[in-house]
């Protein structure tokens, strides 16, 4: 009997303790729900969602590299401009109408960003603070204004991206949605979708990621470097394989951005661009994801609200539109001089303070009892 | 052979603008161990200043020296009020810090004074000088834009080596806690160094945008090259970041004349690795090994 247990013990167990389960089942109820929102929504927040959820794998990407591995990049609209123009041109190439390219098109902008994460990475390993910033910021610079130079990228008009048409998807997709939100799919839908559900299996990967060994490397790396080299991490391996998976997760970010924008042009990938993923990323809690989806949230939906506030205290449009900038950087300010944990991590240490005084009580409590 | 005299003359002007700002980065490095993102964005907002009072009718170099006393008193309060805290900190806090000082700064210059392209007056002529029948590639602006980073290098030179004020400053930013016990105001030295470094910046805006277009944007690729500059050189080395701002201004003027306009920021960079890799402390450091 006793030895039964044993066996079965590890089966037994919840499916919750699991975190690739934990992770997937979290996902999947996070996909439903935003898809029956998405559904449930005008054109105008469809594409809102959009944004947020190609916002987000970037932001991702971004949160794990500087929070986990710590190593700070402003390169990451570069790494967008990388996917997106890798993506735009295999949509030229395929048309770009059915599902199929599409995923062609992203798979592609994932694996370029990859290589183009190894090229940097293996540099930007060996710098840390203000030089990886002064490094990955020139890239920021430098590799939009690449468009400029060579023909086939569109020079500063840019090239226009085919979009896939909503009548081209598979029956049994379209029968899908229609079954889950009762409204028919369509082109500004189905970017919407796609988007949550890329950022559904992207987040899942990378919580697992940091869940696992690796993630438990990053965090060694981040630490201590002298600790972990002496227990036998090799530094430059760890920090190169975590700008490799970020730069992929711009890279798929990029690929989307070119999809949702229709439009990709050097002017879209500023170093404000990269510069704002910092201060989502910031705003959110360096390393958390949850915290990367809030900051992804504030991105899409703000510079709205921000431009309003502007034009309604009697600004121009176009100066109306420089509210925003302003609003990220006090956000960067404020964090870092206020509560550098961010949002997520200031939560976090507020309930464990408070379930750390709660348990202290009762402790007192009980010994109380016993005494008298 | 034409082009060539030209653009090696482009690019000292060039260099020496960067030169200037990389010795106004240096100057924060030295004193609080932290790179100032927000360099760029504090110079443009003191050209700016200077701009409105020059379409105000007042005299150039007036508007010159309240440029400068506006990036002296713009970085002191900086350095008190925003820096002050995250002195001494983690590295990441500083660097994240300053770059959303410039993201506000940018913005707020661009709602203050719009985003249009304004034109900025010179106080000398920005036509190339002739000699004889054939141009060279200099203008008298050009030539006063050396001059005037000379003479704010000299400047320093005395301060630092020459003056007590100055060895307290090296003081400070050697050892702060033995300084302190020796008598030394370090937290008024540190404020000090930021509102220098902030009046090196305002004279390079003011020698950037002579004769030329301004719009908040005009000062972003210093960010990036003022920082390149300053490594190249070592960023704890003076000297070096000048003589780093004048190579990196050359390279890139040669790059623009005969590769490609858009390929420098690409080619910058390029240096800039092959710098931190096979060099890390600078060409200039005295520093026997430092980690970057």
């Amino acid at each position: 009997m006793e030895r039964l247990r044993s066996i079965l013990g590890p089966l037994a167990r919840p499916i919750t303790s699991v975190p690739l389960a934990r992770h997937l089942v979290v996902a999947l109820i996070a996909f439903v729900v935003a898809m029956a929102v998405i559904g449930a929504s005008s054109q105008y927040l469809q594409t809102r969602y959009a944004e947020m959820a190609y916002f987000a794998i970037a932001a991702g990407g971004l949160t794990l590299l500087t929070g986990l591995s710590g190593q700070l990049s402003l390169g990451h609209g570069a790494l967008m401009a990388v996917g997106a123009y890798a993506a735009t041109l295999v949509l030229d190439r395929t048309g770009g109408e059915t599902l199929a390219d599409v995923f062609v098109a992203l798979l592609v902008a994932i694996a370029v960003c990859a290589l183009v994460g190894v090229v940097v990475g293996v540099p930007a390993a060996r710098l840390h603070g203000p030089y990886i910033a002064g490094a990955t910021l020139t890239l920021a610079v430098a590799v939009p204004r690449l468009a400029n130079q060579w023909h086939v990228l569109g020079g500063e008009q840019g090239l226009q991206v085919p979009v896939p048409r909503a009548a081209e998807l598979p029956a049994w997709i379209q029968d899908l949605v229609w079954f889950f939100t009762a409204v028919e799919i369509d082109q500004y839908s189905f970017l919407a979708y796609l988007g949550w559900l890329l950022l559904a299996l992207t987040f899942v990967a990378l919580a697992n990621l940091s869940r696992s060994r690796v993630g438990r490397r990053w965090r060694a790396v981040r630490d201590d470097d002298v600790s972990a080299e002496l227990a036998g991490i090799h530094l430059g391996r760890a920090r190169v394989v975590a700008f490799t998976v970020s730069a992929m997760a711009a890279g798929l970010a990029g690929g989307l951005m070119a999809m949702n924008v229709r439009l990709t042009a050097p002017g879209a990938f500023t170093i404000t661009l990269s510069l704002t993923l910092l201060a989502a990323v910031v705003l959110g809690g360096l390393g958390s994801l949850p915290g990367a989806l809030i900051g992804a949230g504030v991105l899409a939906f703000l510079p709205h609200f921000a431009t309003d506030l502007g034009e309604s205290a009697g600004l121009s449009a176009t100066q109306a539109a420089e509210v925003t900038p302003v609003v990220y950087g006090l956000v960067l300010m404020l964090v870092i001089l206020l509560a550098p944990a961010g949002i997520v991590g200031s939560l976090r240490s507020l309930v464990s303070r408070a379930s750390r005084t709660s348990s202290l009580a009762s402790a007192l409590g009980s010994t109380k009892e016993k005494t008298t | 052979m034409q082009q060539f005299l030209d653009t090696t003359l482009g690019g000292l002007v060039l260099g020496a603008v960067y030169a200037a700002f990389a010795l106004a980065l240096c100057l924060i490095w030295r004193s609080t161990r932290i790179v100032n993102f927000a360099q760029a964005a504090m110079a443009m907002v003191t050209t700016y200043i200077a701009l409105s009072l020059l379409n105000a009718d007042v005299p150039y170099w007036l508007a010159f020296l309240a440029a400068l006393a506006a990036g002296f008193g713009l970085g002191a309060v900086i350095e008190r009020v925003i820096i002050r805290p995250v002195e001494g900190k983690a590295e990441l806090n500083a660097v994240i810090l300053t770059l959303g000082l410039f993201m506000v700064l940018h913005g707020l210059t661009a709602i203050t004074f719009g985003v249009q392209h304004r034109g900025f007056p010179a106080p000398v002529s920005t036509n190339a000088i002739s000699v004889g029948d054939t141009s060279i590639g200099i203008t008298p602006f050009g030539i006063l834009t050396i001059v005037v980073v000379a003479l704010v290098m000299a400047g320093l030179v005395v301060l630092f080596r020459f003056t007590d004020l100055g060895l307290r400053m090296r003081a400070a930013a050697f050892n702060g806690e033995v300084s302190r016990l020796l008598g030394v105001r370090v937290g008024r030295m540190l404020t000090l160094g930021w509102a220098l470094a902030a009046a090196v910046g305002a004279v390079a805006g003011m020698l950037i945008a002579g004769g030329d277009l301004v719009n908040p944007a005009f000062m972003d690729p210093f960010v990036i090259y003022g920082f390149i500059a300053a490594v190249l050189g070592g960023l704890d080395s003076p000297l070096g970041s000048v003589i780093g701002g004048l190579i990196l201004g050359l390279s890139l003027s040669y790059v623009t004349g005969y590769v490609g306009e858009h390929l420098a920021p690409l080619v910058a960079l390029g240096i800039l690795m092959v710098v931190l890799l096979v060099r890390p402390s600078g060409l200039f450091s005295a520093a026997a090994a430092r980690r970057v």
